[in-house]
């Protein structure tokens, strides 16, 4: 298991090297350049010129890319907000670990929801339960984000008043979480695709399981039909779920921008948008980089978690 | 990366007597395994829907406006002849919008362009998809730890992030969003295509080409490629899919198709800012749309997937 665990340390520390040549060069495809996008297009020659004489831009390549590396990883530096006049690692502040929060507990909710439906439609398989969770799952994982908030605010906030119609806007991550009735529809709205995915890999995931031998033996030894299900079939039938989880990471965590947007959750998402609606490139370069190596590292930590579940991997 | 909602494993095909002889090449695909692999598509109702729903939204979207004719790209006219918001009535049968455009031509107009967009990046992806996937399986060494290490890296970031950046550097048009979405998709097709394309390469088919004196590019183009066509075509369906969602989400951010012309998701979140004044008509008409065919393609998908697999298995 230490081979595999330096494995896949050393694959991800390569990923986010990766991740730091991709926004470094994200930020030199801009037509114009950086001097041209932050002081307009009035700016003259000589103004361009000591911009980028300031910043460092007439600099080798190379270079450039060492003293972007070296300020990421020596003191955060992302860059600067032209548009915001601050530093783009204190507009991202707090607005990460709020992100995660939402993004965790929409994960969490993903799974607490999707495994025993996906067992309810093993247990209950080509019965008319079944065929309602499918269809269930085949338009929840076809409907815009967006247009499925916006529906569960008209319904469940501004009808039937359950549920607040905007996010909890406190400043704090412990006031977020203190407003549990202003966080019901952001978080499911994030969980919804993923639990539409996840019912239907474990559905299936659970039915092969069902199949091999060792059930057939656990039936031949006597073991009862829930026996059975829950105890041999159920444990196995989550390892891959939780390969999956690391492989779905980006997707919620891309889906937050919208729920973001559409609950106004003070988070990470909600300032990419507004990033973008004022063309600011370099703040919206730090959030992606941010966004990706927070999923680089919820990925390493589901891959450590299945080598710790599945003993194939732990032995290996 | 985008995980389709139904995996692959269910039914396990019945050992049918008429399974075709053993060897991989392109050609075994044509006659009896064609027609099985309809059978066992067509068995699927639900394949059958859905390539129906699609078929209708095409039928819809460009020859609907041959029969009713609407305004949807003079911005002014639409202002200075109609009223805005309207309700249904018999000159608008689904109202109009917030522009005074009418909302049923507006859903075909919006749906030519979700559909071009939706097929146009799906083929992209797959077409860059699919020769970085049999370039890198086949070839192995530097050339595959390379490709594969940027596969790794774009797989890491969210999606939606990296979309968000190239459209707004780029300034979003119907033909950059098309190429930004296509040029970011082709990662999981690369995966599935090199994954499958290092089983093929050991096979006694592509060592007999090599000994006729076959070299690397026609191997790879003619006999590697065409044995992946299962995975490719499923996955450039879900494909289909995924870019009509995703060109939704940046008309959501406000990064869609610019004004007059529009999409689906432009049309619904434009929508949406009037669901709290009773507007429905702007609202549920393109929404039950853009999930109808979004559903279909998934279904469709699925159903090409388990008709694949059964030819595999029959193999």
């Amino acid at each position: 298991m230490t081979g595999y665990l330096i494995r896949r340390v050393a694959q991800a520390i390569v990923v986010v090297f990766g991740v730091v040549l991709l926004t470094f060069l994200l930020g030199h495809i801009i037509p114009g350049g950086a001097a041209r996008a932050a002081l307009g297009q009035r700016a003259t020659p000589a103004a361009l010129a000591q911009f980028n004489h300031d910043n460092g831009y007439d600099l080798p390549i190379w270079h450039q890319f060492w003293n972007y590396t070296w300020g990421i990883f020596s003191h955060f530096n992302l860059g600067y907000s032209y548009k915001n006049n601050q530093t783009v690692s204190s507009l991202i502040g707090n607005r990460l670990l709020k992100t995660l929060v939402l993004v965790g507990l929409s994960t969490l909710l993903a799974l607490v929801l999707s495994v025993p439906l996906g067992v309810l439609q093993v247990i209950r398989r080509n019965k008319p339960i079944d065929y309602v969770l499918t269809g269930g799952a085949f338009v929840g994982y076809s409907m815009p984000a967006f247009l499925l908030g916006q529906l569960l605010i008209l319904y469940f906030a501004v009808d039937l008043h359950w549920f607040s119609f905007e996010a909890p806007q406190a400043g704090s991550v412990i006031g977020i979480l203190s407003d549990p009735r202003a966080l019901v529809l952001p978080i499911f709205t994030l969980a919804a695709i993923t639990i539409a995915s996840f019912s239907r890999y474990m559905r299936s995931s659970m039915m092969e399981t069902l199949t091999e031998d060792y059930i057939r033996t656990a039936r031949a030894k006597g073991a009862g039909p829930w026996r059975v299900l829950f105890l041999h079939a159920l444990r196995n039938a989550l390892i891959p779920i939780i390969t999956l989880l690391g492989l779905t990471l980006p997707t919620i965590v891309g889906g937050a921008i919208i729920t973001e947007t559409v609950f106004n959750y003070p988070g990470m998402g909600l300032l990419t948008t507004n990033a973008a609606t004022q063309n600011d490139v370099p703040l919206l370069l730090g959030t992606t980089f941010v966004a990706a190596v927070a999923t680089v590292a919820g990925s390493l930590i589901a891959d450590l978690l299945y080598a710790v579940v599945d003993p194939r991997v732990r032995y290996a | 990366m985008s995980v389709s909602p139904t995996p692959a494993v269910e039914p396990a095909a019945p050992e049918g007597p008429d399974a075709a002889p053993a060897g991989g090449e392109a050609q075994a695909v044509g006659g009896g395994l064609t027609v099985q692999l309809l059978r066992v598509f067509v068995e699927n109702r639900l394949a059958v829907l859905g390539v129906a729903i699609i078929a209708l939204a095409i039928l819809f979207c460009w020859v609907g406006p041959l029969l009713y004719h609407t305004n949807q790209t003079d911005t002014q006219k639409a202002l200075l002849n109609s009223v805005q918001n309207a309700a249904p009535d018999g000159a608008h049968p689904l109202g109009t919008d917030a522009s005074g455009f009418d909302t049923l031509g507006r859903i075909m107009y919006g749906g030519q362009i979700s559909l071009e967009v939706g097929f146009a990046a799906a083929g992209i992806a797959t077409l860059v998809g699919v020769l970085v996937g049999a370039v890198s399986g086949f070839f192995g060494g530097f050339v595959d730890g390379f490709l594969m290490r940027i596969v790794d890296v774009l797989l890491s970031v969210p999606l939606l992030y990296l979309l968000i950046v190239l459209a707004v550097i780029f300034h979003p048009s119907v033909e950059i969003l098309t190429l930004v979405i296509g040029f970011t998709a082709w990662l999981v097709p690369a995966r599935l295509v090199r994954g499958e394309t290092l089983s093929l390469r050991v096979r006694d088919f592509v060592q007999a080409v090599r000994v006729m004196g076959g070299g690397g590019g026609r191997i790879v183009l003619r006999h590697i490629i065409p044995n992946t066509i299962g995975t490719i075509i499923v996955n450039a369906t879900f494909q289909v899919a995924d870019a009509i969602l995703l060109l939704a989400a940046l008309g959501f951010i406000g990064l869609g198709v610019p004004s007059p012309q529009t999409d689906w998701g432009s049309m619904l979140s434009n929508g949406v800012n009037y669901a709290f004044d009773g507007y429905w008509w702007e609202i549920y008409p393109t929404g039950v749309a853009i999930v109808l065919v979004v559903v279909a393609f998934n279904f469709v998908g699925d159903a090409l997937r388990d008709a694949f697999e059964v030819r595999l298995q029959r193999r």
